[in-house]
């Protein structure tokens, strides 16, 4: 009977030898597989995390080394097959109580590290600088304060790619159209809060995820240690552009930081320069369209048609065609209650002139209304 | 004296006979399996290759939603109250349900709750697309029209499943034959009174959540609404507070099945079985206090979340003393692997599995990089399909016999399992790795780094998906053309008041109680 209990043994034992072969193999080949395991990442904050996971993970495998062999052991010897006879016992007051104790010990030895993590993550103290993230459907806006720089930051993966007519870049998905970006050695505070739903803002190098929430300004923070490109993903469902929403940040020297803020600001006083210009029909008809199908057509479509019963049709509607004031509100303004955004706070002056100007021109709503940049300006300050 | 069914298609309409009604549940949770099923395979289709394929992507968060309800409110929970309704009088010695009418009622009202669900995927504007945890504002402003026709079926869901807990718990605190205590009672008669306690207290919480959820949609108020003066994370702190102890609803009957079956086939008495019955309470107890542990990154203050951390780390110890015990019930018995025990050996498996992944869920600051990942998505099929849904196909095939006199096949039992078996793990295994590299769960579509594995997952799921049409064509073919058994004992080691009973069991049982020694 034992010797047969030996042979069940041994052929246990063959594919347990190939797969103990064949697991570093595997692993090598699968080095193009993406990673198996938690990022290290960039933080302190960030290695904490990962060095509990990594604690736990071993708990777990120590644990279920014993328990699984325990049981397996028990399943090719007490077999009635080999004869085995069934023992009779079914109550033991003290393995009842060790096994509850040892996991309870176990336990609170575990809660030491994270408690201190956990303490460490919500420090949110002594920043040097301050950066509010705002989740919009299906974008980010970050604005330096006290820096009076802000900026949208959306997808730039073409929609060609997404549908398969043209072939994925190596970053698909997790590219923007204007980075993070913020200096290396710094610690920098993120207050992250949204506009419409619930976003969650992740970058995984960081340690960092926080959910935005609208109506809270939720905090958190970062201290890169590394200078480099980061790719993160809104994680809190949001609509159907939830895969949509990268985000990416560039962690950059601290002299380059400074370079980059005073262009940055450059920028915004160059844009704000060109309020007052005058546009021809054709410029803001083309600025329009470009700017209309980075932040319209995810729920208008290209083709200004929406989708019944869920986003309202741009062309031939009775806002497009109907008096400017009225189209000027609701761009600027937005609709509460539904997923129409206020806009003014998003766009330039000149991005939202070109916006209601092309679409009360495109796809047959042909008012002829030409918008300037400065009536958008008037509109805003009459209000 | 007693007399045999009626007739004809009234017979199921106006049943009021727990062997009847049990019936329909499993077939309607079947139905609902294989509804939930099939959108899990458009969901696994359309993640097969980066770029989107088959869906859109709002299609896509339709298919999410809906699977995820389908799954957990159809075709799990009425699963278990089908082998409740079947098995606990049988297992307690009592002629038939307490309130045999509103048996029949809570069964036949969801048929239509889950009618009004699934017909707002032919609505304009589409089905619910906000997720199964239905997170306001997304579910409320944000929603599509049918949002009202969601809240009306999860209304008539849960009314069904609070008056079959009434009828459960009214069952075994009154209808237990002479002599069987409390303490007699078997695990899984054990396991449903408590799940039937924790469901009278729940689900009027989600239903008052989804009533808030009305007011804000259609009546003006502002519950969820910050812009009114509401709170979005008050929304969170509610549902959980259902939804924590709903897993748990979930999975304790499924603890009740493994513990009469592992016994059964180590031909061995459950080890501590005083100790599970606590172990079931003590967990029952802690579900309560737990909730938040959803909510890790919703910014709570630190103390909040020290607080749920140590609370969450603590269900593990009375699920450990559970799995010990089960273990040790195998240790030194004579053990024999048909269907029904390979089911249950493979739960105890892949539910520890899934606890293990639950213990480093609830370390907090690790949770900030699994939450809402494909980390979490693993570990919650590994509790909810390895633990669920293979324990009811476990109990299936055991009970089976009993319940039409007609044995399966094993070697075809077998086959299933091993599929079901290896295309779950092909399936849920790889998204832990997707999970740890990054990428967060409900997403249409993905960075090229997550493509490999999604692949890998995608074709596991449909291996998956084959071997519950291999069950299908199994449980028909038993009681089509199954080989016939009589003797009321199926399984050697079986004990229990159910295998006293002739086989098949007949329409009336127990009309007189049994006496328990």
């Amino acid at each position: 009977m034992l010797s047969k209990a030996k042979l069940l043994f041994a052929r246990m034992l063959v594919p347990l030898l190939l797969l103990s072969v064949a697991g570093p193999v595997m692993a090598e080949k699968t080095r193009h597989w993406g990673d198996l395991n938690m990022t290290r990442g960039v933080t302190d904050v960030s290695r904490q995390i990962y060095d509990l996971h990594m604690i736990i993970f071993w708990i777990c495998v120590v644990i279920g080394v014993l328990v699984f062999g325990v049981m397996i052991f028990s399943m090719f010897v007490h077999r009635k097959s080999l004869g085995y006879k069934a023992a009779n016992f079914h109550e033991s007051t003290t393995v009842e109580i060790a096994w509850t104790v040892v996991p309870a010990l176990i336990l609170i030895v575990m809660a030491v590290p994270a408690t201190s993590a956990l303490l460490n993550l919500y420090d949110t103290t002594e920043a040097e600088m301050d950066v509010l993230i705002t989740g919009y459907q299906w974008k980010w806006q970050y604005e330096y304060l006290g820096e009076d720089v802000s900026f949208i930051s959306e997808l730039s993966t073409p929609e060609s790619e997404i549908y398969n007519t043209a072939d994925k870049n190596e970053h698909y998905l997790q590219q923007v159209s204007q980075p993070l970006v913020i200096p290396v050695d710094t610690k920098v505070r993120f207050l992250v809060t949204a506009k419409d739903v619930i976003h969650s803002w992740w970058m995984t190098e960081f340690g960092v995820k926080r959910d935005a929430i609208p109506g809270f300004v939720n905090e958190t923070w970062a201290r890169v240690e590394k200078t480099g490109t980061y790719r993160g993903e809104c994680t809190e469902l949001c609509g159907k552009g939830h895969a949509f929403m990268p985000i990416v940040v560039e962690v950059v020297e601290k002299d380059e930081f400074a370079t980059w803020l005073s262009e940055k600001k450059a920028e915004v006083a160059a844009i704000r320069e060109l309020t007052s210009k005058e546009f021809s029909l054709e410029e803001l008809m083309t600025t329009g369209e470009a700017a209309y199908n980075r932040t319209c057509a995810a729920c208008h479509m290209a083709n200004g048609e929406g989708i019944p019963g869920v986003f309202p049709a741009v062309k031939g509607s009775a806002i497009a065609t109907g008096p400017v004031t009225d189209h000027l509100s609701i761009v600027i303004n937005g609709k509460t209650g539904t997923a129409m955004q206020a806009f003014g706070a998003q766009l330039s002056e000149v991005d939202l002139a070109a916006i209601i100007t092309y679409e009360r021109n495109a796809w047959g709503n042909s008012t002829g209304d030409v918008v300037q940049p400065i009536e958008i300006l008037n509109f805003k300050q009459g209000q | 004296m007693a007399h045999g069914p009626a007739k004809g298609i009234g017979r199921w309409i106006f049943t009021t006979n727990h062997k009847d009604i049990g019936t329909l549940y499993l077939w309607f949770s079947f139905a609902m399996f294989l509804l939930g099923g099939f959108f899990a395979m458009v969901i696994r289709a359309e993640l097969f290759e980066p770029g989107m394929q088959i869906v859109r992507p709002e299609f896509f968060n339709q298919m999410t939603t809906m699977h995820g309800l389908v799954m957990v409110f159809g075709a799990i929970m009425p699963a278990f109250v089908g082998l409740a309704n079947w098995m606990i009088p049988m297992m307690i010695g009592a002629p038939d349900m307490a309130l045999p009418r509103m048996n029949n009622l809570s069964f036949w009202i969801l048929p239509f709750a889950f009618a009004i669900l699934a017909s707002t995927l032919f609505m304009e504007g589409g089905a619910p697309n906000f997720g199964w945890t239905f997170y306001a504002p997304l579910s409320t402003t944000y929603a599509p029209p049918s949002v009202n026709y969601f809240i009306f079926g999860v209304h008539i869901m849960g009314a069904s499943s609070i008056m079959g807990s009434i009828n459960i718990i009214a069952t075994v605190l009154n209808l237990r034959a002479p002599g069987m205590t409390l303490m007699k009672m078997p695990l899984f008669v054990w396991t449903w009174l408590i799940t039937a306690f924790l469901l009278v207290a729940v689900m009027p919480v989600l239903a008052g959540a989804v009533t808030m959820m009305l007011m804000d949609v259609n009546f003006g108020t502002s519950f969820f609404n910050a812009a009114g003066g509401g709170d979005p994370v008050l929304f969170q702190h509610v549902f959980w507070f259902f939804g924590h102890p709903e897993v748990y609803i979930i999975i304790l009957p499924a603890f009740g099945v493994i513990s009469a079956i592992i016994p059964a086939f180590s031909r061995k008495p459950l080890f501590g079985y005083s100790s599970m019955v606590y172990a079931t309470a003590a967990i029952a107890f802690l579900s309560f206090i737990v909730w938040a542990h959803h909510m890790f990154t919703v910014g709570m203050p630190l103390t909040g979340e020290l607080y749920f951390m140590y609370a969450t780390m603590l269900i593990a110890v009375p699920t450990g003393v559970k799995v010990f015990n089960w273990i040790s019930t195998m240790f030194r018995g004579a053990m024999t692997f048909e269907t029904p025990m390979l089911f249950a050996i493979a739960f105890v498996i892949l539910f520890t599995m899934g606890g293990f992944t639950g213990l480093m869920l609830s370390i907090a600051p690790s949770d900030i990089q699994y939450h809402d990942t494909y980390f979490v998505v693993a570990h919650f099929h590994y509790v909810m399909v390895a633990g669920a849904v293979f324990s009811g196909t476990a109990a299936v095939y055991y009970w089976l016999p009993k319940w039409c006199g007609k044995m399966y096949d094993e070697t075809m039992g077998k086959l299933q399992f091993w599929i079901a078996f290896i295309g779950f793990n092909i399936t849920f295994f790889p998204q832990h790795f997707l999970g740890l590299a990054g990428m967060p769960r409900r997403y249409a579509d993905y960075a090229l780094q997550f493509a490999d594995w999604n692949m890998v997952s995608s074709i596991g799921a449909f291996i998956y998906g084959a071997a519950q049409l291999l069950f299908l064509f199994n449980v028909i073919r038993t009681i089509v053309a199954g080989k016939p058994v009589t003797e009321p004992k199926t399984w050697e080691g079986a004990e229990g008041l159910e295998w006293t009973l002739p086989t098949p069991a007949p329409y009336h049982t127990f009309s007189t109680p049994p006496e328990v020694k």
